[in-house]
């Protein structure tokens, strides 16, 4: 993967094909060992990245599956080069994310305009935009709003234990070298940073970036072919599992970013034969530090409604119980939206592979990787180190 | 054409809703489109129920009275925007969520989880017309 950050004198094509040569390299392998290329992102889903980064790397005529769906772009794209090759069609394939935002701001929430003539319009025929009178329609205020549901429903969640995911994940920051920003803030400098959308301040909300990620996948027959060193460094994709919101009460006003993660999350602890106790690490969705908290609880990492002492307790720092998010996760990391959903399986495949450096967790055989889109889309990935 | 709607159209011929769903008139409320089947409620125009998939639906007066479920002091916003505010999600007493701001708090910080609120309506502006626009959210009890 690239360094997460600002790259104005590139493109996103520079971005993923950097990203997928190197993927390729690490395999040792090339883009004629590629039977189908799964290529995510966003913003520019309509212009054919896939084919455009085929251009710069290789045109080998193979399928290319160019895919959006929001910020779980990234997991999508990988797992429809896992279905290619569950479906026998393909053997190897290449998946890919990539993002190029600049410093787009705030996500979300309308401009207003100066009134004209009022004229109802829309499924909900209104006059003007509503973001600011009826609610707030901006990400961080969405899920600063599901954390405050999460902390109405449970007792010992507030500011503070929002704050410590992101004292948190800015300390994990200031080990990886590919991370957007690499400074450690004190709890203070947290709570006391300007308010976005309460609970959530400017430093527990993730910036917008720059940045991809690609990942080589290859079925177990095809590996078996491979030299044993490539063998001892695949990981195994235990589960890949994507899902979508189901129907709640409260989901047309606001989005239920739980129900289906914790239904991915039961999927994919059943097809992984692994449950939340066996994970030596997790990277999960902290577009926001209030999303992190609720995500302890949906995965299972820790008892239900049990978030607040879960984070009060350590266990999610590097060195706790659970280490969530050593790579300083979205917060500190960044989120180049399309990138993300394969930035945070490359995390857990350097882990599981002893290749993390000065942040490796020691001994890490089993990890999870989990993002989430509103609208709602959710993906989770469980690795497990190789036994070759 | 409804009592109702017949009301709107000659009485208030200068204001409009920001959205369908805000009735207004001498007893302000809003309304959704609850599935005969299932009782799922909706405030957009609806192809088929999200929860059942059946397609008859009936249109339904939400409750004004509600109970502060999640909020966010929003302090940052679009351009034009007014902050703070406070933004959100209440469920009334008949269960029904509803995404809106808490109104007359001199202090934002002051809105407090399960807090008692209740409907209310206000004007928010006015097109070159001088037509309003009425607007709804849920003040402190």
């Amino acid at each position: 993967m690239t360094r997460f950050g600002r790259y104005p004198e590139l493109d996103s094509v520079d971005l993923a094909a950097t990203a997928c040569m190197d993927a390729m390299v690490d395999g040792g392998v090339t883009i004629h060992d590629m039977d189908v290329l799964g290529a995510g992102t966003l913003f520019q889903a309509g212009v054919g990245m896939g084919q455009r980064v085929q251009k710069q790397i290789g045109q080998t005529g193979i399928p290319v599956f160019n895919v959006a769906n929001a910020c779980a772009t990234g997991a999508t794209a990988l797992r429809t080069v896992y279905l290619s090759i569950k479906a026998g069609e393909a053997q190897m394939g290449l998946a890919f994310g990539v993002e190029q935002m600049g410093k787009m701001g705030l996500l979300r929430g309308g401009e207003k305009d100066e009134a004209t003539i009022f004229e109802p319009a829309g499924r909900y025929g209104a006059v003007a935009p509503v973001d600011g009178i009826l609610g707030t329609e901006t990400m961080p205020g969405v899920f600063a709003q599901a954390g405050m549901e999460y902390a109405y429903n449970n007792a010992g969640v507030g500011f503070e234990q929002f704050a410590r995911v992101a004292y948190k994940n800015h300390l994990h920051s200031t080990l990886n070298p590919l991370a957007q920003y690499q400074k450690q803030f004190s709890m203070d400098e947290i709570m006391g940073s300007p308010v976005q959308s309460y609970p959530n301040t400017l430093l527990m909300c993730c910036p917008t970036g720059d940045g991809a990620a690609a990942v080589v996948m290859v079925s177990g027959e095809r590996l078996r072919s491979m030299p044993s060193e490539a063998q001892k460094r695949a990981v195994k994709v235990s589960a890949s599992v994507l899902t979508s919101d189901p129907w709640v009460e409260s989901g047309q006003v606001q989005p239920d970013v739980n129900t289906l993660t914790r239904n991915a999350a039961a999927q994919a602890y059943e097809a992984a034969g692994v449950g939340p106790e066996d994970l030596d690490l997790v990277e999960l969705h902290d577009c926001f530090a209030t999303a992190e908290l609720i995500h302890y609880d949906n995965l299972g990492l820790c008892e239900r409604g049990g978030a607040g002492d879960f984070i009060d307790s350590g266990a999610p720092f590097r060195d706790g119980r659970t280490p969530v998010n050593v790579s300083g996760g979205l917060i500190s990391k960044g989120h180049p939206i399309g990138a993300t959903g394969v930035a945070n399986v490359y995390e857990v495949t350097t882990h599981l592979r002893g290749e993390a450096g000065d942040r490796q967790i020691e001994g890490a055989k089993v990890g999870l990787a989990h993002v989430i889109g509103l609208g709602s889309a959710c993906g989770i990935h469980i690795l497990e180190k190789s036994a070759a | 054409m409804s009592n109702e709607s017949a009301r709107e159209a000659s009485g208030a011929s200068n204001c409009l809703p920001i959205v369908d769903y805000l009735k207004l008139g001498e007893d302000p409320h809003l309304v959704a489109n609850q599935c005969v089947d299932c009782g799922a409620r909706y405030f957009d125009r609806r192809n088929a129920c999200a929860k059942c998939g059946k397609a008859e639906f009936v249109q339904t007066r939400v409750a004004n009275d509600a109970v502060l479920k999640a909020f966010s002091v929003v302090h940052r916003a679009a351009p034009g925007v007014p902050v703070p505010y406070v933004s959100a999600i209440v469920e009334t007493g008949d269960g029904t969520s509803v995404r809106a701001n808490v109104l007359g708090l001199t202090d934002p910080m002051a809105a407090k989880l399960g807090m008692d609120l209740r409907f209310s309506v206000y004007n928010c502006g006015s097109d070159d017309n001088g037509t309003e626009c009425v607007a709804f959210g849920y003040a402190v009890v």
